[in-house]
């Protein structure tokens, strides 16, 4: 873990502060030009499959294998391959522009049921908390991701920095 | 009286490494293992694995479990199930139960990958049905599909009790905390950051005072600590629980070790006492191999290739391999086992090996 990930630590998720400091976390006006991977690793282990996975090159841990993985926006195409190859589920692809009034926010999901297309969800900020209403526009499923679901919710543009999970509108709060 | 070359006790990524290792190279190998079925925790691990394309990184446990199964078949090993190593005879002849009844195996050089044990949390309450570590929620979730609770509480924030409350969640239970002692979370931010984005609190500086219940858990009770690590007063919560799961570290498994008169010592970063070894595994016995947990408290790829490490010496002693093949097959296993300790957290476990190899060096013979 990076030495100022103190909030992290002690939390559990990435302080405001902690994750602009990461060199996989792109800023605000590269978000709002487009589609863009967000990389919320902070953490010095050894493992680079986002690396590998990337058929853009835009992600590079290079050596030591323990670097933090850094995205290079120019070239990242905000393919999504990289959400499901991540071991850590620390991946997230943003869409400032998907409408006019709506941005998305896709992340992988290993839960069941999945959700539908279509389908109304409560969204939730790194923390857990309600942030307030998405929709899910789009569940892949495809044998390279090796069960792992890459679930795309339309959220309003002012949220898609702070929604980073979700719950079905049956679930209860935890 | 079977007799083998390489005997491995413990069928895990340590045992199955090593075998198929040495049994590539035509040494006569047998796994030995008490469970029922082969792979150690992997079965369990349902999650995909952090490493390197080198390691089948984003590997799921249980594929990584099933691939090491395949390698060990093809080249030759045989596996012994239901087979509990409970004795050691003139230093390389293990005895051996089984339903079949008591029998021993010599070996020409042995292997201890005996594994881990889970370490026990007394607190009131502890000995009621419900209290279960995590070790046991796994086995019954992930290898039996049974929930072992729909509403937990977790101890222990290390990458176990992470990993198990997430796996939890996925089951369709509810953890209502993951409850941690220290001021910081022990385990991978990115595993805690899976649990807190679901809706799951990890409350560190709190601990269980109390679980309770009439014939099995119904409530446990968390207080806060202030910086002294004392009780803040006024700061109990208690929660409606039916399980109560703990994770709160792992020790190495080393009877059979201290059995064969290795050397010992202790070594907080490899989870206690461990016996000490050198760099390709050896302990201070020159016929006794140790890997994975046994040998210190890791993960599954870092016991894989140290299992490779030791089936590689073994080939090499019994005249399988000349020096320079040796050195070919051992190379990339080495480099790789570096590159797992990189980072802050490996240079710690790097140094505690390091200073376990000196010490078989000087070591000579018993504790």
């Amino acid at each position: 873990m990076i030495g100022g990930a103190a909030h992290l630590r002690r939390t559990g998720f990435l302080s405001e502060g902690e994750l602009a400091a990461l060199p996989g976390v792109p800023g605000l006006d590269v978000i709002r030009r487009g589609r863009v991977a967000v990389i919320e690793c902070a953490e010095a282990i050894p493992c680079n499959p986002c690396e590998t996975v990337c058929p853009k090159r835009a992600i590079t841990i290079g050596e030591p294998i323990t670097r933090l993985p850094s995205l290079d926006p120019s070239r990242c195409t905000g393919c999504g391959l990289c959400i499901a190859a991540c071991p850590g589920q620390a991946i997230f692809v943003l869409d400032y522009n998907w409408s006019d009034s709506e941005g998305t926010v896709e992340m992988a999901y290993e839960r069941l049921p999945l959700p539908s297309p279509g389908e109304a969800v409560v969204t939730l900020d790194r923390g857990g908390s309600p942030v307030g209403a998405g929709r899910v526009v789009k569940v892949r499923q495809v044998q390279a991701f090796d069960r792992t679901a890459v679930v795309r919710v339309a959220v309003p543009k002012g949220t898609v920095l702070g929604v980073r999970a979700f719950r079905m509108r049956g679930e209860g709060g935890r | 009286m079977l007799e083998v070359d390489f005997a491995c006790v413990g069928a895990g990524p340590a045992g199955l490494g090593a075998a198929s290792e040495a049994a590539r190279r035509g040494l006569r190998v047998v796994v030995v293992d008490e469970n029922a079925r082969p792979g150690g925790q992997l079965f369990k691990q349902i999650h995909k694995f952090f490493g390197s394309a080198e390691h089948g990184a984003g590997l799921r446990g249980l594929d990584l479990g099933r691939r090491l199964l395949d390698e060990a078949e093809v080249a030759g090993v045989e596996v012994q199930l239901s087979t509990a190593a409970w004795g050691l005879y003139d230093g390389q002849t293990l005895a051996l139960s089984s339903e079949g009844g008591v029998r021993r195996l010599k070996a020409k050089r042995l292997l201890f990958a005996t594994g881990a044990s889970e370490r026990a949390l007394p607190f009131p309450g502890w000995t009621l049905p419900g209290v279960v570590r995590a070790g046991a929620a796994q086995t019954m979730m992930n290898l039996h599909y049974v929930l072992p609770g729909r509403r937990v509480l977790t101890i222990g924030a290390g990458n176990v009790g992470l990993i198990v409350s997430y796996q939890l969640l996925q089951a369709g239970a509810q953890v209502v905390a993951v409850v941690e002692m220290a001021p910081t979370i022990g385990g991978y931010g990115v595993h805690a950051a899976k649990l807190r984005r679901w809706g799951v609190p990890i409350l560190t500086s709190h601990r269980v005072t109390e679980v309770s219940g009439r014939e099995r858990v119904e409530q446990a009770a968390v207080v806060e600590l202030g910086d002294d690590r004392g009780p803040v007063p006024r700061t109990e919560r208690v929660f409606d629980v039916d399980l109560v799961c703990v994770a709160v570290g792992l020790t190495p498994l080393t009877e059979l070790c201290r059995l064969a008169g290795c050397v010992m010592a202790h070594s907080p970063a490899l989870g206690g006492w461990v016996p000490a070894h050198d760099e390709d595994m050896r302990t201070s016995r020159e016929d006794i191999f140790v890997a994975g947990d046994a040998a210190g408290i890791g993960e599954a790829s870092v016991a894989l290739d140290e299992g490779r490490l030791a089936g590689l010496a073994a080939a090499r002693d019994l005249g399988h391999l000349s020096d320079s093949e040796w050195a070919e097959a051992r190379g990339p296993v080495v480099e790789r086992l570096a590159a797992l300790r990189g980072g802050e957290q490996g240079a710690r476990i790097a140094e505690a090996k390091a200073s376990l190899a000196a010490r078989v060096r000087v070591g000579g013979c018993g504790p």
